[in-house]
């Protein structure tokens, strides 16, 4: 399942990035990395883009680029 | 013995607190520039620590140092080129595991860093407790608790930074254990050391660590350094794709993975405690509300109103108190220069008032700065502007713009009344750089406060009718043109700039200090006057030129020299044989002029019975002769002057005002604007109305002030729409449309012309922003007005037609997929 896919209040932990380059970098900088576990927090008013909750800090992002995220759900 | 002077940089990354350190560090002394060639903001400052003076550099927030980002480049370059004693790497104690992800990189480019530990005191609300010395040795670097916010540490800190900068004994620097990937970097590296011209400028290990990255710098560095360039940089290639076939995975993705899994042991090891708690417990809770689907868009158009409201409409009313003091400057440069002649003006006076009037016209636009500049820096502090991005950006999405552009385009009037300016000034922050570049180049055809007083003319006399519904017409219709423009350009000329993904932190929301939040308003204020002031005065001494000269001939001349002559004449014929008539001939007429003159300015300033007194004392001293006559009241001898003085005056006036009429008409602007109606027919625009738009590019202000010149007052007190109206009595409400539309699509003025030119680093683009307007412009007064008189439309109907048509145009590019 792909990070895109969650619905807000979701929990669920990465299994691979299949990002490259600049969004995979970016990623990665943010805190990103197999392993690590997420709690998706809501979506914007207009549905686009998603709110992420990573080990204490909050990060926002398109779900355009969550697809790029293979997680498991919990 | 002399001692060198220490440079210190810090470093960290966003919401850090890292500000807030440099703040505390250089005190007042600080200064703000760009990084040579780059947009990206540089802060220096400096202290003294023991006598000794300490250059401090504040470098961009960055979670990492690629080369993906224009900030993280910056940052990167400064460490290796400019060699600085010491790196102070500020980190947020309550987050320290993903801090730690950029500390690593600090210290793989084996430059001394001292690791603040900032931001104690939340992480100690939040129950976390952190072994500083087992964290120190784990680092082999020093590490300092503070909370700088409230002061503590930074004795420590200060003291630490003196002793690591000093120190010239070398340690073991730290390394990331790699694990499987070792072996290929000890391969590298020894490839790459065995070239002694690179490994004695940059860390060796350091750039083999980069290389099987595959990062751009790294081999740019490497082609620029090494001997034998090609044969190295294929030899990483082949070790790169070895490590990927052997272990399933990208070899940046290794490194990046493992820095986090050594972060992860690390401040396992140097945490004694730390409860799992939401750390944005409060944050979380407020975000409930303001990203909430439907209060967040309410709060949203709240918080935009609010920022209007007190800088625009607010920051307006204040400058009737500063606008005094600008007059003040403005009459005691008149009264130092010399004085007029009858209907003769000496250049240098001419010159300068105009000079004086221009920078005022600027000037006066200040306190709506600071105002502006204040609440921005709030919005930034409090964190707010990262909501405002997440709310919006699907939306902006749409025409190829960001969420982050939102609050540029509310600065630069998303309805009525903004600044430009400022607007393309924050477009700063906006990573993404075709959305930065749409979003700059747009915001000019929003529309600013300058282009309302045209506005409010002709919708005075062409839609006095339907003059809300014109004011919305034409406050409401800009975005709608800009939204499809911002596409259009996404998709067309800034279809290779590069795009950034928008995943963004959401930072827990902060209370932001008085001190920070005045200190950013007035540096930035600062900026502004420092940038735009010589560029204007540049420009209006042009301007000047253009539309003073070649000036009359020498046959109008003659003829004005016999109208003055006739006008005396008639006023000696008429005071003959009156006791004050030897008080007002040859030199002294023109001195009774100016003596009225300043007399009735004075007047009219004054407040009060009092001042008024003040005033009558002062000039009765000054000339009691000439007070007479400014004052007949019983005197008839004194009222009969005074009647015929009056008719002179006015004589002179309406000589000086046919004067500078014929002085534009035949000034080279004069010239410029008549050879333009050719192109400039089809839009209904006319010489006049060319001349105006031609002056308006100093600054807006002055097309309304141009036209005033233009259509001549034929009675005293006569209002420029009247006298619009019957200046071109063919004038119809489309050519009114025609020309409001033309402004919205104005040019950007000289101030924003020279942002635009600092926000994007090349002088093409500003060109560009000029032109492309221009002749959408043209082309959309054209559509209009032909368009209108061919399908016989009315003022009102035309606009109709033209609101539904930008509409249309917006939801249907809307729609058109982004690359």
């Amino acid at each position: 399942m792909t990070l895109d896919r969650m619905k807000p209040g979701a929990e669920c932990c990465v299994n691979k990035l299949t990002a490259e380059d600049r969004l995979g970098q970016r990623l990665m900088d943010l805190g990103v990395y197999p392993g690590l576990r997420l709690k998706v927090v809501r979506n914007a008013p207009l549905e686009d883009p998603m709110e992420l909750e990573l080990e204490g800090y909050y990060v926002s992002i398109r779900h355009e680029e969550a697809r790029f995220v293979e997680v498991e759900q919990q | 013995m002399k001692r060198k002077k220490a440079l210190v940089a810090l470093a960290g990354q966003p919401n850090s607190g890292k500000s807030t350190v440099f703040n505390a560090l250089t005190g007042a002394s600080q200064h703000v520039a760009n990084y040579p060639g780059v947009t990206v903001e540089k802060m220096t400052g400096s202290y003294r620590h023991d006598g000794a003076k300490v250059e401090v550099v504040d470098l961009p927030g960055t979670y990492s140092l690629t080369s993906y980002s224009l900030e993280e480049r910056v940052s990167r370059d400064f460490l290796l080129h400019e060699k600085p004693s010491l790196v102070v790497n500020v980190a947020d104690a309550s987050n320290l595991k993903r801090n730690l992800y950029l500390t690593f990189q600090l210290l793989e480019l084996e430059i001394p860093v001292v690791v603040d530990l900032n931001m104690m005191d939340v992480a100690e609300r939040r129950d976390i407790e952190i072994d500083t010395k087992e964290l120190s040795r784990q680092l082999g670097a020093a590490v300092v608790p503070t909370a700088i916010k409230t002061g503590r540490g930074k004795k420590k800190l200060l003291e630490s930074i003196h002793v690591a900068s000093r120190s010239k004994q070398v340690c073991e620097p730290f390394r990331i254990d790699y694990g499987s990937m070792e072996s290929f970097l000890s391969e590298v590296e020894e490839r790459v050391s065995a070239e002694t011209a690179i490994a004695a400028s940059y860390p060796s290990r350091w750039l083999a660590v980069k290389l099987m990255e595959g990062d751009s710098e790294a081999r740019r560095l490497a082609r620029k350094h090494l001997l034998g360039p090609d044969e190295i940089l294929a030899f990483v290639e082949e070790k790169r794709k070895e490590f990927e076939s052997k272990h399933a995975e990208k070899p940046e993705k290794h490194i990046a993975f493992r820095r986090y899994q050594v972060a992860d042991t690390i401040s396992k090891s140097a945490l004694k405690r730390q409860t799992v708690v939401s750390s944005q417990f409060l944050s979380d809770k407020a975000d409930r509300f303001i990203c909430n689907r439907f209060l967040g868009p309410v709060i949203l158009v709240g918080v935009i109103y609010l920022l209007y409201y007190l800088s625009i409409v607010q920051g307006y009313n204040l400058t009737n108190y500063t606008w005094p003091l600008l007059a003040k400057l403005r009459s005691l440069t008149e009264s130092i220069l010399p004085n007029p002649g009858f209907i003769e003006e000496p250049v240098i006076r001419a010159l300068t008032l105009w000079f004086v009037d221009s920078i005022n016209a600027l000037l006066n636009y200040v306190p709506i700065f600071f105002i502006l500049f204040g609440l921005i820096a709030i919005l930034e502090d409090s964190g707010y502007m990262p909501r405002m991005a997440f709310i919006l950006d699907r939306l902006f999405q749409r025409f190829g713009l960001h969420g982050q552009s939102t609050l540029p385009m509310v600065l630069g009037g998303i309805y009525v009344g903004g600044c430009a300016v400022p607007a393309v000034m924050s477009c700063k922050g906006i990573p993404d750089e075709k959305a930065r570049m749409a979003t700059i180049l747009t915001i000019p055809m929003l529309n600013c406060l300058a282009k309302v007083p045209l506005y409010v003319l002709l919708i005075n006399i062409y839609f006095a009718q339907h003059k809300g519904l014109a004011m919305f017409f034409i406050s409401t219709v800009t975005l709608l043109m800009v939204l499809p423009m911002a596409k259009i350009l996404t998709h067309t000329v800034l279809k290779d700039k590069e795009s950034a993904p928008f995943i963004m932190e959401m930072p827990p929301y902060h209370v932001p200090t008085i001190r920070g939040v005045l200190g950013r308003a007035v540096q930035r204020v600062w900026l502004f006057i420092r940038k735009i002031i010589t560029i204007v005065a540049a420009i209006a001494i042009i301007l000047f030129v253009l539309l003073l000269f070649p000036g009359l001939s020498d046959e109008r001349k003659v003829y004005y020299s016999t109208q003055k002559d006739h006008a005396t004449a008639k006023f000696y014929k008429k005071v003959e044989g009156n006791p004050y008539a030897e008080h007002v001939q040859g030199k002294n007429l023109m001195a009774l002029v100016i003596y009225w003159d300043k007399y009735k300015k004075a007047k009219m300033t004054a407040k009060g019975k009092e001042a008024a007194r003040a005033i009558n004392k002062k000039f009765k001293e000054e000339n009691p002769v000439f007070f007479k006559i400014v004052q007949p009241k019983k005197d008839k001898d004194a009222k009969k002057v005074t009647r015929a003085f009056k008719k002179v005056f006015s004589a002179r006036k309406k000589l000086l005002r046919e004067i500078k009429k014929e002085k534009i008409d035949n000034s080279f602007l004069g010239r410029l604007g008549q050879a333009m109606v050719p192109f400039t027919q089809w839009a209904g625009f006319n010489w006049r109305v060319n001349v105006s738009l031609l002056a308006s590019f100093a600054a807006k202000e002055s097309s309304v002030a141009t036209l005033g010149a233009l259509y001549q007052q034929e009675e005293e007190g006569e209002s420029l729409e009247k006298r619009m109206e019957k200046g071109e009595e063919g004038f119809t409400p489309l050519h009114g449309l025609a020309l409001m539309l033309f402004m919205a699509l104005y040019p950007p003025c000289v101030a924003t012309s020279i942002m635009i030119k600092v926000q994007t680093g090349q002088i093409r683009w500003l060109i560009f922003s000029m032109i492309v307007p221009t002749v959408l412009g043209i082309f959309v007064a054209t559509l209009v007005f032909s368009g209108g008189n061919l399908l016989g439309l009315s003022g009102l109907q035309a606009m109709f037609a033209f609101y539904g048509l930008a509409l249309a145009t917006t939801i249907g590019t809307g729609f058109v997929k982004n690359r």
